[in-house]
């Protein structure tokens, strides 16, 4: 799968770091089976990476949390430079690399590649994460089916699962994602 | 700039006022009417592809594209604005539809006493209980004035739901403190997931009396008295934030556009975004001529009209008439100036978050299928030793439940944020977690307000609004009360862990909501302390009126679409029986 916005060795770095936050293991299927690294790929490739739709006019000013991030970088500065900071990340002992997330836990970087794990898990599959709706399988969200109009009163107290869907499978139309457009 | 020809009425928003308005005028006048409208077409196949929690519920697919233009915050006076950089607390609308689009649909009436706010605080409590700091007023109007306004609204939509106050005999599964009803709601209630069943139950057993939350995702099909049909809800679950796929939830497009389709004297123009009212600028015989408008290729067009409505949402509406110039801004030091003041927003919180044993199947659902109570909405339980007046409704719904944005909420109990053990607490909580939510009242202080931005600007050069908002301990102590009902309630709805809402500090942007923002261009009695009359007509030029929520003077806790519809429905009567017949006069 060709990269549209990390080089290959951050694209390894991003890899190793969505595994540990959203892990493959006993309790099931994780960022690596979902396809996590593609879908940030995307996304910061796309216009949400380079701040289409955010306010980037100055002056920059710092103010508290509650007025929401006023930074001037874009995702994609933060996740260049955040990366930076981890090079050869991919290649050290899982022990080591626990120990560097909990030294970067409440940084800006580590915030975002949260986030866009948990994206990755479990948005619909035109992101190109949550590959054959493995991240909907494992917590069992049907995808956008289009009536529950005769189990919503049913099935009080015990989990009613349907098999998910994909929105392509539900529309069949080949529906453009917000990353391909300008 | 161009100056197009000269048309009767020109509709500044194509939202669910701005249309309202355009199709009341369309068919029971012969005026030309043609509505300006800053974002693109919508129609219902628009939204068939639309079930996509990440670009539309996450990324804001719908919402207004906040790198042309946002607002400053600050809290105080005293403190320097920063611009929200991205959406937040509450979610401007754009494109025909407007915030109508991808609303809930939760449609509840105010409660009586709140149009005489001030007069009935002071009856009952004395003028000692209200705030310092307040700047609360009566609207105008009653209740029963409003009356048949709502009933108007609720066909229009075909709204389901169960009265509790049929012309004043109470019924008992309806809400009981709500005002009296011409009408029985226009469609049965809709189907009521696990969840909210829970909250029914446990209401009742604490002597509360729950009732199903009144919708605007009907129950069963409906054909309103326009003759537009649409189909019963299917309780997808992807409501507020979306499109309806089917057109089962009321929007302005499936609601009202099929109607002003065949309207030949009302058109709509998308991509034209209002810069500017025109106006003679003389007080008390002054007169708008009109507005203009940046187009879609980018040209500066001159639209001059007899009439003017400016119905763009709250924000928009005071900011217009800030930037036009009509009027003189509000200056909390002098309580001088009328335009920008009483901003209100909206007390909502989760009171508590509930956690179960059992799997609730929250992806089945509508954002406005549910169970509320009113038992400590406004008034109906005595404040007289309690530290703040008002209150609100508390409901719980399966509202937006998606697994992105839900994924990783968790009881106290749990303490990792990463890695396998939160994985595994996140996978078994998503689908075992509720959520007890509270709208409360947000009284009107002198502190907060509107006004332009000294330091940002728009794409074009215009200065952002600016809000000056904070809470008061009004409403953290309502918030603190609501908490300890919610946690309450909680428990009697059999929770494993609750997590009770951490309290009101400073108003935080970054945590949604709602998207009811009231104040700017507020109703009263007088034009001293308000910018229109209570037909929502401007005080001094008396050939334009501002729909919505701008003209509120305070939030009354519940969602606002209801009480804007009947106001709109209110001002029709008066500009089609009065105005038009009055030689173009003050109505009062």
């Amino acid at each position: 799968m060709p990269l549209r916005f990390f080089d290959e060795s951050e694209a390894l770095i991003v890899a190793a770091a969505a595994s540990l936050i959203f892990p493959s293991d006993e309790s099931g299927p994780g960022a690596r089976e979902a396809g996590v690294t593609i879908y940030i790929d995307r996304q910061l490739a796309g216009p949400y990476g380079r701040d289409r739709f955010r306010y980037t006019q100055g002056p920059f000013e710092d103010a508290p949390a509650e007025f929401g991030y006023q930074g001037k970088a874009t995702p994609r500065e933060i996740y260049r430079e955040g990366l930076k900071n981890l090079k050869g990340f991919d290649k050290l002992e899982t022990v080591e690399r626990d120990k560097i997330l909990e030294q970067i836990e409440s940084s800006l970087f580590f915030s975002l590649l949260r986030h866009h794990t948990i994206e990755g898990m479990f948005s619909d599959p035109i992101h190109g994460g949550n590959i054959d709706m493995v991240g909907w399988q494992l917590i069992g969200f049907p995808g956008p089916r289009m009536s529950n109009y005769d189990d919503i009163d049913k099935h009080f107290g015990e989990a009613f699962r349907p098999e998910p869907v994909s929105l392509r499978q539900v529309t069949g139309i080949d529906v453009r994602p917000s990353e391909d457009e300008k | 700039m161009k100056t197009l020809p000269a048309v009767d009425v020109v509709v500044v928003g194509g939202g669910w006022t701005g249309l309202l308005m355009a199709k009341e005028l369309g068919s029971r006048t012969a005026l030309s009417v043609v509505v300006l409208e800053r974002g693109g077409p919508r129609k219902t196949e628009d939204y068939s592809t639309d079930m996509d929690e990440l670009d539309y519920a996450i990324r804001f697919r719908m919402m207004q594209d906040l790198s042309q233009e946002t607002v400053t915050l600050r809290h105080s006076p005293s403190q320097r604005a920063v611009p929200l950089r991205q959406h937040g607390s509450f979610l401007p609308g754009s494109g025909v539809g407007g915030a109508g689009e991808h609303w809930a649909g939760v449609f509840p009436r105010f409660v009586p006493d709140s149009f005489e706010l001030r007069s009935r605080t002071i009856e009952k409590y004395g003028a000692g209980r209200l705030p310092d700091d307040h700047s609360i007023q009566d609207w105008g109007i009653t209740y029963d004035d409003l009356e048949p306004h709502y009933a108007r609204a609720e066909f229009l939509l075909g709204i389901s739901g169960k009265a509790g106050n049929l012309r004043g005999t109470r019924i008992d599964g309806g809400n009981i403190f709500e005002g009296w009803r011409s009408t029985e709601y226009p469609t049965p209630p809709t189907k009521i997931p696990y969840v909210s069943s829970l909250f029914r139950e446990a209401a009742k057993s604490l002597g509360y009396h729950p009732y199903p939350v009144p919708a605007a995702t009907p129950s069963i099909s409906f054909t309103n008295p326009d003759g537009v049909s649409r189909p019963g809800c299917t309780y997808c679950g992807f409501c507020v934030r979306f499109g309806c796929m089917i057109g089962a939830k009321a929007q302005p497009t499936n609601t009202l556009l099929p109607v002003i389709q065949k309207q030949k004297n009302v058109s709509i123009r998308t991509g034209a975004c209002v810069r500017r009212l025109v106006h003679d600028g003389a007080p008390f015989k002054g007169q708008v001529r009109g507005v203009t408008y940046v187009d879609a290729s980018g040209e500066e067009i001159f639209q001059p009209a007899g009439l003017t409505i400016l119905a763009s949402w709250t924000l928009n509406n005071t900011r217009l008439l800030l930037l036009s110039g009509l009027g003189e801004s509000y200056d909390p030091a002098t309580g001088k100036g009328t335009i920008g003041r009483n901003l209100t927003h909206q007390v909502l919180l989760p009171a508590a978050t509930v956690f179960f044993e059992k799997p609730l199947n929250r992806f089945m659902g509508a954002a406005a299928a549910g169970i509320r109570i009113s038992d400590l909405d406004g008034d109906a339980f005595d404040h007289s030793r309690l530290p703040f007046l008002r209150g609100g409704s508390f409901a719980v719904l399966n509202i937006a439940s998606g697994p992105i944005g839900n994924f990783g909420v968790l009881p106290p109990s749990v303490k990792a944020r990463w890695g396998s053990d939160w994985k595994k607490a996140g996978l078994h909580y998503y689908d075992r977690t509720g959520s007890i939510g509270f709208d409360g009242e947000h009284l009107a202080y002198k502190g907060n307000y509107m006004d332009l931005d000294p330091t940002y600007k728009d794409r074009a050069g215009d200065p952002l609004l600016r809000l000056t908002l904070d809470w008061r301990d009004n409403e953290r102590k309502m918030a603190e009360f609501a908490t300890s009902k919610g946690v309450e309630m909680a428990r009697a709805m059999g929770a494993k862990e609750i997590l009770p809402f951490p309290g009101l500090r400073s108003y935080d942007a970054t945590r949604y909501q709602s998207t009811h923002i009231q104040g700017g261009t507020i109703m009263g009695s007088s034009p001293d302390h308000s910018v229109v009359n209570p037909f929502l007509q401007h005080w001094q030029f008396s050939n334009l009126f501002i729909l919505g929520g701008s003209t509120f003077p305070q939030n009354a806790a519940a969602n606002p679409t209801p009480t804007i519809l009947a106001f709109t429905y209110r001002t029709a009567d008066a500009i089609v029986e009065r105005y038009l017949k009055n030689a173009a006069g003050p109505l009062a």
